[in-house]
């Protein structure tokens, strides 16, 4: 699961709130409608800015607050390609999962700029910063967590296999 | 080796010797979903080919957030939830029963060794029963409704022992921001956090219950407490009499320790935007506040509102704030009404709500305007939580929000000590 995007770079602990607010996702259940709001507290434009492969590269505890799957959805749904940050709330980690969309853990993002060009691939470990020439290896999930995630999600591992993967 | 109460109950969920780090296929006890979260996990179940939920009798779904419903949008997803509960036969909280997490406390669903979930991160709270209680999403729900089952990993355990007695005006909600500070926001990130000491032994499950609903704020996966004779004294209240669970073993291992003493704490407060912001009271003193909340599942309960009762009686809320006042649940709102507290608040100028979230997720029923300030005893303070960006949340104690409602202004409750201030 190879995948290149530009890097829009954010800092430690932001939370579900910042990522999508309450207040829309209790108001608005349109998902287009929703995904115009996502970070939009820390970069107002982020949802016409954002392109279909490129990457969001933060600090410590990404995604924590909410169990609101709104969050990883609407990136995903922006074409956020996958999250790299120095950890994850855990929660937020296994609602990403659960829709198909990547993280990978890496200690060293702040060798990382926004706008940087990254290659990276949660299933083998590594992530190169193309901008910098620089090749970080980063820890690679247990196969139990990779085999959801390399199927797109849940509800595409049930629709292709018929059945979740522990029944 | 000895386990831990987090590995018990998770050894006996997946009928596995499970240790922290193990990953597990664990069958769950008790699970439930809210209207902020249902929807997603209704459409997933649907895409799923979901035709029949596994064990409907271990399912809750919630209305509290939006509720009753301020808009349109939401009044269809109420009416998808009616519909869900009907057709599959699950447990149905309807709009004015309460915060989700109070029911499932008060329902007997959930008892001391249980494994329960909830699509909400503050499902931690039934900790305080002596149950692994902790948030998931919405699409594991959907897969939860389709197998019973669910993978978890055992979490490591983080010892926090709390020893001492509370200085008057000094409640749990001080003792568990105290702690927040300490720990910082991702300080216990996939641990569970188990409280022990004298302090918690004297404690009430009131106070226990405020304790485990904020250790999702330090990244914790749960709060998890032994149960005792105030854990079934308060299933007996509930009419569900019950004795049982698990303790750690004396040879478990905790993955670190930390050690307070209350004796000397002082009324506390988490300052914008972020839970793990902490100062005592007296530090920001002063600040003029717009509104302030009592409620929510921190600190919703009969103690918070006897607590701040007590201090507002025969007082006059500040003119120009805003007192919002909402039970966790109608169970409570019912015993507060028979204590004569509703009369209290109404008397002193403060807003009663029906039970429910009230304005703590930005919702409706309090939302905060560019610049305005609250004070609220809810659990989270992040930038935007309660309506606009450009609005304060601090958060304290149902006595810190009875004593600011009165002055206007952030306030220490310890000046209405002994009539000190008439």
């Amino acid at each position: 699961m190879k995948i290149r995007g530009r890097v829009w770079k954010f800092g430690d602990n932001v939370n579900t709130d910042l990522i999508i607010a309450g207040k829309y996702k209790l108001s608005i259940t349109d998902l287009d409608e929703l995904s115009k709001h996502a970070m939009e507290a820390l970069m107002p434009d982020f949802a016409l800015k954002v392109k279909k492969g490129d990457l969001i590269v933060a600090g410590r505890n990404f995604g924590c607050g909410s169990s609101r799957e709104q969050a990883p959805l609407v990136l995903k749904h922006l074409g956020v390609g996958a999250v790299v940050a120095k950890s994850f709330a855990r929660i937020f980690f296994r609602n990403s999962i659960n829709l198909g969309l990547p993280l990978i853990e890496l200690e060293y993002v702040d060798e990382i700029d926004d706008g940087d060009i990254l290659e990276i691939d949660s299933a083998e470990g590594y992530v190169n910063n193309l901008s910098k020439d620089k090749l970080y290896t980063a820890k690679v999930m247990p196969p139990e967590i990779l085999k959801i995630l390399s199927e797109g999600g849940l509800v595409s591992y049930v629709k292709k296999h018929g059945k979740l993967p522990w029944q | 080796m000895g386990k831990t109460i987090s590995e018990k109950i998770f050894s006996r969920a997946s009928k596995t010797d499970a240790y922290a780090g193990d990953i597990v296929i664990a069958e769950v006890d008790c699970a439930m979903m809210h209207d902020g979260t249902a929807l997603l996990a209704i459409k997933s179940f649907e895409e799923m080919g979901g035709s029949k939920i596994q064990d409907p009798s271990k399912v809750s779904l919630v209305i509290d957030h939006v509720a009753p419903s301020a808009t349109e949008a939401f009044s269809k997803v109420h009416d998808i939830m009616r519909k869900f509960a009907w057709k599959f036969g699950t447990h149905f909280y309807e709009v004015g029963s309460g915060v989700c997490h109070q029911l499932m406390v008060e329902s007997g669903l959930v008892l001391p060794g249980s494994l329960a979930v909830g699509a909400d991160s503050h499902t931690c709270t039934y900790g305080a029963l002596g149950a692994f209680a902790t948030g998931i999403g919405s699409t594991e729900m959907a897969a939860l409704l389709l197998s019973g089952k669910l993978w978890f990993k055992v979490p490591e355990t983080m010892k926090v022992i709390v020893e001492g007695d509370l200085p008057p005006m000094v409640l749990p909600k001080d003792v568990i921001l105290k702690i927040v500070g300490l720990v910082g926001a991702d300080g216990a990130t996939y641990k569970a956090l188990e409280f022990q000491g004298s302090t918690i032994r004297k404690m009430g499950m009131d106070g226990r219950l405020t304790l485990t609903n904020m250790t999702v704020e330090m990244g914790a996966k749960t709060g998890i407490i032994e149960p005792d004779e105030e854990t079934f004294n308060f299933l007996t209240s509930i009419g569900n009499p019950f004795t049982g669970g698990f303790r750690s073993d004396e040879d478990s291992e905790f993955s670190d320790e930390l050690r307070i003493n209350v004796s000397d704490l002082e009324p506390q407060i988490a300052c914008p935007d972020s839970v793990d912001n902490v100062k005592s009271v007296t530090s920001v003193e002063g600040k003029d506040v717009n509104q302030v909340f009592l409620g929510s599942c921190t600190n919703g309960r009969l103690s918070d509102l006897r607590a701040a009762a007590e201090i507002l009686r025969g007082k006059t809320v500040k003119k120009g704030v805003r007192v919002i006042v909402t039970p966790a649940s109608k169970r409570i709102f019912l015993q507060a009404l028979k204590e004569g507290l509703i009369e209290t608040f109404l008397e002193s100028g403060c807003t009663v709500c029906n039970p429910g979230c009230g304005p703590c997720a930005g919702a409706h029923q309090g939302v905060l305007a560019p610049g305005e300030v609250c004070l609220s005893t809810s659990n989270r303070n992040f930038k935007g939580r309660m309506g606009s960006q450009e609005a304060e949340i601090y958060l304290a104690s149902p006595a810190t929000a009875a004593a600011t409602a009165i002055e206007g202004k952030i306030t220490d409750p310890r000046i209405f000590l002994g009539g000190l201030k008439a």
